[in-house]
């Protein structure tokens, strides 16, 4: 175990040292062009900002978190529900998948200033709903493609044994649709913070980190404005984390892991 | 056609007609006995497989009947009378090897410490002992081939169907399975259904090999395979094992002629 975490740290050292490699030509090309704070500000100036208005960005910064880990809990909830009763009624499935896809292609955020008016500017269900809407798709059409994609002979299989709906379910189908559930749910876990960010762009309580940046933005006070852009970024990769350590420990037999599993 | 006390497969007049207007099987009688092990052998779209399925209740026959086990085949799939191999092993990789021969296991409500015990058994009947924990994937395909006939046998079902089970296997692990699975046949005393394309594996294998010919699929002859019990590679050199295989041979290539012909049923 201690080899494959060593082999891992290593295998981060390139895009580390790229990450590095990328502030440095950031904080010298703006200081060598001069670069105005208003167009792109220097790292050094992002990183004062972040450190003087820490507590406050923090607090903004877990906020937004708690609406956008909201919006992911229901959204992708609702999205596993609807692929199994998708996958279990394919007449019902067939019948609500075109308006399906047809949803997807709405640009949902659009509805913001709806929510924001439906549940209320400082009620963070208003920003959950956004990003509840916009986790359901991804998450619900991955299931059910992996719900749906089982192999005939396993099909065969299960009814040799007698086995039943239910029995195919929970033996084969809810198993095998699991890397593809988390496929889904990646991205939805990114999106659920976009969706509580730019829900707070159309309004919301002083203290979310949507309507911060936009303050911040306002007044000129870029740094702080690209210091808390960073921390919903961070935060957002932190979610995406969260679904991929689920997924590594749900799903180690895939054959996905098993380059890593081999070591 | 008379059903005596050990049939454990009673086929009368079973045909098959898709919805596309194919005729998959045509007037199929045949009866096997306990104990036997029968090959259906045939080219490709000669329905072999079909009639595999329509045995096991996974395909319905458009016209006749099948018992199985002295029941409906219905009936007896209900009653796990009957294991499956395929021709992938269709083993479920979230399921090491020892949970993959337990599932039938587990779906029948056998408790735990019956079903340990039970995969042991399997385990060490296919040679796999030691691989309890492996992931299917880390297997050869031709131990995977043995995890799902451990898996078949396990809840001791009177009837083994297997659909060119060796069939993706490369010729020399197709030989050793082939000797392997005649000593599990051996010591688990079931009866066979077999489907393959390869002359020399049907005859090999079975007590009978029953020669179906294409378009529609009827049964073109039976050959009685008499070659010595137990077989052993040397039975392979023995010229009566090629006399055999010439047999099937010319009944393969006669099909198209002689399929009119009511099957010898011995």
């Amino acid at each position: 175990m201690g080899a494959v975490v060593g082999r891992r740290l290593r295998d981060w050292l390139p895009a580390l040292g790229v990450f590095l490699l990328g502030i440095a030509l950031w904080q010298g090309l703006t200081t060598a062009l001069n670069v105005q704070t208003f167009l792109l500000p220097k790292p050094s100036d992002i990183a004062t900002a972040f450190w003087d208005n820490r507590t406050e960005l923090w607090h903004a910064g877990l906020y937004t978190l708690r609406e956008a880990a909201g919006g992911f809990a229901i959204g992708a909830g609702l999205g596993i529900i609807a692929a199994l009763v998708l996958a279990r009624f394919r007449r019902v499935g067939a019948a609500l998948m075109p308006f399906a896809i047809a949803a997807n292609a709405v640009p949902i955020i659009a509805f913001a200033p709806i929510t924001n008016n439906w549940f209320g500017l400082l009620n963070p269900i208003s920003k959950m709903s956004i990003a509840a809407v916009l986790c359901f798709f991804p998450t619900m059409v991955n299931t059910l493609r992996g719900l749906t994609s089982v192999h005939p002979s396993s099909i065969e299989l299960m009814r040799s044994y007698a086995g039943g709906e239910l029995a195919m379910f929970r033996r084969v189908r809810i198993p095998s649709s699991l890397p593809f559930m988390f496929t889904g749910l990646k991205v939805a876990a990114v999106l659920s913070m976009i969706g509580a960010i730019v829900g707070e762009y159309f309004g919301g309580p002083t203290n979310a980190l949507g309507v911060s940046i936009l303050n911040d933005s306002q007044l000129f006070n870029f740094p702080r404005a690209w210091a808390g852009i960073l921390l919903a970024s961070a935060f957002g990769i932190g979610l995406y984390g969260c679904v991929a350590l689920a997924e590594h420990f749900t799903t180690g037999w895939h054959p996905s892991a098993r380059a890593f599993n081999a070591e | 056609m008379s059903q005596g006390a050990d049939t454990v497969v009673s086929i009368s007049d079973v045909s098959k007609s898709f919805r596309t207007g194919v005729t998959a099987l045509q007037g199929i009688s045949l009866d096997i006995r306990q104990g036997e092990f029968v090959s259906l052998i045939g080219p490709s779209g000669c329905g072999k497989s079909t009639l595999l399925r329509i045995i096991g209740d996974l395909v319905q026959p458009s016209a006749g009947s099948v018992i199985v086990n002295g029941k409906p085949a219905h009936q007896a799939r209900l009653d796990h009378d009957y294991g499956i191999v395929f021709q992938d092993a269709v083993l479920y990789d979230w399921r090491n090897v020892a949970r993959n021969v337990s599932l039938p296991l587990e779906m029948l409500g056998w408790d735990r410490a019956r079903r340990r015990e039970r995969v042991k058994e399997m385990l060490e009947l296919v040679e796999l002992t030691g691989f309890e924990s492996n992931r299917p994937w880390q297997l050869s395909g031709g131990m995977q081939q043995r995890v799902s006939i451990a898996r078949a046998l396990s809840f001791d079902p009177a009837l083994l169907l297997m659909d060119e089970p060796f069939g993706a296997l490369d010729e020399m692990t197709r030989e050793r399975l082939n000797v392997e699975l005649l000593q599990i046949w051996e010591k688990a005393r079931s009866t066979v259904v077999f489907v393959t394309h390869s002359i020399p594996e049907a005859v090999y294998l079975s007590t009978r090999v029953v020669v179906m010919s294409p378009r529609p699929g009827r049964i073109a002859g039976v050959i009685e395979v008499d070659l010595p019990q137990p077989r052993t590679a040397e039975t392979r050199e023995d010229p009566r094992f090629f006399e055999h295989v010439t047999a099937v041979r010319e009944v393969l290539a006669g099909g198209g002629q002689t399929s009119a012909k009511t099957p010898e049923l011995f």
